[in-house]
C-alpha cells in the first residue's frame, strides 16, 4: 500500500483492522450491489428478453444513427463553441471599451444561466424546426462563454516580457495575439479545454428536452416502443447507453490526460542557454559586466 | 412584462421550487460527496475502489441521463412511488457528489503534510485525523470550488423541471406553450436564476472571509 498523508505504514494492528474493514467494506458494497440485481430481476428487469431486443437489427441501427446524431450536434458545438470563446476573450481583453462590456456582459450573462433554458428559448423562439441547430447553437453560446474564460486565464498565465518582446519586434496587436498570445494560451490549457469538451459531449442529451434524436431520446424512445411481455426495458436500454455515454467521456477524458502528461514532457519552444554563463562578446566578458553589450 | 404579472403565482412557486431543489441536492451532494472523499483516502482498499468507482462513473453519465435512471430504474429497486422531486434531488445530488469529493480530495492534498503527522504523533486514529486535523483545514481551500460546483447545481436543476418537478424552466415551458414571446419568458427566468447564483456566490464571498486564516 502507497503511503498517504493520512496514514502511516500500518503496524500489525492496523493491518488485522484494515482487514476486517476490507472484509466489511467489500461485503456492504456486494449486498448493495445483490440487493438492487434482486429488486432489478424479481420485476423481472434483467429478463433475457429485455436484452434480446438488442439483437434487433432495427434498434441496432437506431443506436448507431443516435450516436451519429450526438456526435454531430456535439461537433457542431464544440467548433462553434471554441471559435465563440476566442472571439469573446479577444473582446473581453479588447482596447475599446464598448466591445470589452459587451463581450463581458454576454459572457456573464449566458455563463450563469442554465443551458438547457437557452436551448429551449433558442429552439421555441428562433429555430423550432432545426432542433440540431438549436442545440448546436446553444451548446456553442454556453460552452464558448465557458472556453472564453479558459483561455482568458491561459493569456493571462503567458509571462508579461512575451507580449512586451512581441511589441518589441514591431508586431501589430491582432499578430500579438494570434501569434504570440493565443498559441502559448491554449497550449497551457489544452487540458481543462477538453475537459470542457467532456462537458458538451455530456450536455448534448439535453437534446432529448426539445426533441432532437440524440442518443438519450432515442433510448427512450426504445424503451417506451418494444415491451417485452408487456414491460417496458428500460433498465437495460440505460444500462446500454449508459456505457456508451461512459465510454464517450472517457475517451475523451483520457485524451486531456495524455495531452497533460505529454505537455508536463515536452520542451517548451526553443532552447535557452543557461542564464549564469554570459554570451562572449567580442572575446570578452568584461563587456556584459559594464552593461554594454554590442550587438 | 405580462407574462410575468399574468402568472406570478406559477413563477413564484417555480422560484421556490428551484431554491427547494437546489438547498435539498446540494444537502444530499454534500453529504455523499463526505463520505465518499473519506472512501477515496482511507486506507481499505475496497472502500477506494469504490470510492474511484462512483466518482469515474457519475462524472461521466449525462445528468438527463441519471434522471432517467431516478425515474425509472430507481423505484424498481426502492419502493415505487416517490415524488418526481425526490426522485429529482436524487439524481442532482449524486451526481455533484462527485464533483463535490473530488474538491475536498484535491482540498485535503492541499493540507500541509507534517499537520498529519503531528496529529498521528499524538496517537489520533485516521478518522480523528481526518474529522478534526485535516478535514477542517481542507474546508478553507475547498470554500471556492465549492461555490462554483454549487452554482453549477443550480443550474443543473433546470433539468429537473423536464421531469415533472415545479420549477424555473417548467415555468418557462408552460409559459411558452400559452403563447407568450419567447423573449420575455426567458429574460424573467434568467432574473430568477441570477438572483439565485448572486445569492449562493455571495454567501461564500462572505464565509470565505469569515474562515479566511493565514497559512
Amino acid at each position: 500500500m502507497s503511503a498517504s498523508v493520512l496514514y502511516d505504514a500500518p503496524g500489525p494492528k492496523a493491518v488485522v483492522r484494515n482487514r476486517i474493514y476490507s472484509v466489511l467494506g467489500s461485503a456492504a458494497i456486494v449486498a448493495l450491489i445483490v440487493v438492487a440485481v434482486v429488486r432489478l430481476s424479481s420485476k423481472g428487469d434483467l429478463d433475457g428478453g429485455m436484452w434480446d431486443i438488442f439483437n434487433y437489427s432495427g434498434i441496432r441501427t437506431n443506436i448507431a444513427d443516435a450516436v451519429v446524431a450526438t456526435l454531430k450536434a456535439f461537433a457542431l458545438g464544440a467548433a462553434g463553441s471554441l471559435v465563440l470563446g476566442v472571439v469573446l476573450v479577444v473582446g473581453r481583453l479588447s482596447d475599446h471599451r464598448p466591445v470589452r462590456w459587451l463581450a463581458t456582459a454576454f459572457i456573464e450573462l449566458f455563463r450563469s444561466l442554465p443551458l438547457l433554458i437557452t436551448i429551449y428559448a433558442i429552439w421555441v423562439g428562433f429555430l423550432t424546426d432545426y432542433s440540431m441547430w438549436a442545440l448546436a447553437l446553444g451548446l456553442a453560446v454556453y460552452n464558448g462563454c465557458v472556453q472564453a474564460e479558459v483561455l482568458r486565464a491561459g493569456i493571462n498565465s503567458v509571462p508579461k516580457g512575451q507580449r512586451e518582446a512581441a511589441y518589441a519586434l514591431g508586431m501589430r496587436k491582432s499578430q500579438v495575439v494570434a501569434a504570440v498570445l493565443m498559441p502559448q494560451a491554449v497550449r497551457a490549457m489544452l487540458p481543462t479545454i477538453i475537459s470542457q469538451l467532456v462537458v458538451t459531449l455530456k450536455d448534448t442529451s439535453l437534446g432529448y428536452i426539445i426533441l432532437y434524436p440524440e442518443l438519450l431520446a432515442t433510448a427512450r424512445l426504445i424503451a417506451s416502443n418494444t415491451p417485452v411481455d408487456g414491460q417496458y426495458p428500460y433498465v437495460s436500454t440505460i444500462v446500454v447507453i449508459g456505457t456508451i455515454y461512459l465510454a464517450m467521456c472517457l475517451l475523451l477524458s483520457a485524451l486531456a490526460t495524455w495531452i497533460e502528461k505529454r505537455g508536463r514532457r515536452a520542451k517548451t519552444g526553443i532552447a535557452v542557454g543557461p542564464s549564469a554563463v554570459p554570451p562572449e562578446v567580442n572575446g570578452s566578458t568584461d563587456a556584459v559586466e559594464d552593461g554594454k553589450v554590442g550587438v | 412584462m405580462n407574462v410575468l404579472f399574468d402568472h406570478f403565482s406559477a413563477f413564484r412557486d417555480g422560484f421556490i421550487g428551484t431554491l427547494e431543489i437546489t438547498v435539498i441536492s446540494t444537502v444530499i451532494a454534500c453529504v455523499l460527496g463526505i463520505v465518499i472523499a473519506g472512501f477515496r483516502v482511507s486506507p481499505v482498499p475496497p472502500l477506494r475502489f469504490f470510492g474511484t468507482a462512483w466518482v469515474t462513473i457519475l462524472r461521466n453519465t449525462p445528468l438527463t441521463l441519471l434522471f432517467l435512471v431516478a425515474t425509472f430504474v430507481v423505484p424498481e429497486i426502492f419502493f415505487p412511488g416517490m415524488s418526481p422531486f425526490l426522485l429529482a434531488s436524487l439524481a442532482l445530488g449524486f451526481y455533484t457528489s462527485s464533483f463535490i469529493c473530488e474538491a475536498i480530495r484535491s482540498g485535503i492534498g492541499t493540507v500541509p503534510l507534517g499537520q498529519a503527522e503531528a496529529a498521528r504523533s499524538l496517537g489520533l486514529s485516521f478518522s480523528q485525523t481526518l474529522r478534526m486535523v485535516v478535514l477542517p483545514q481542507a474546508t478553507r481551500t475547498v470554500i471556492a470550488p465549492l461555490s462554483s460546483i454549487i452554482i453549477a447545481l443550480t443550474k443543473n436543476s433546470a433539468i429537473a423541471g423536464a421531469f415533472s418537478v415545479t420549477e424555473l424552466f417548467g415555468w418557462q415551458k408552460a409559459m411558452s406553450d400559452l403563447g407568450y414571446g419567447i423573449v420575455p419568458i426567458f429574460i424573467w427566468v434568467a432574473i430568477g436564476y441570477l438572483i439565485i447564483t448572486f445569492a449562493i456566490s455571495g454567501i461564500f464571498r462572505l464565509v470565505e472571509s469569515r474562515m479566511e486564516v493565514a497559512r
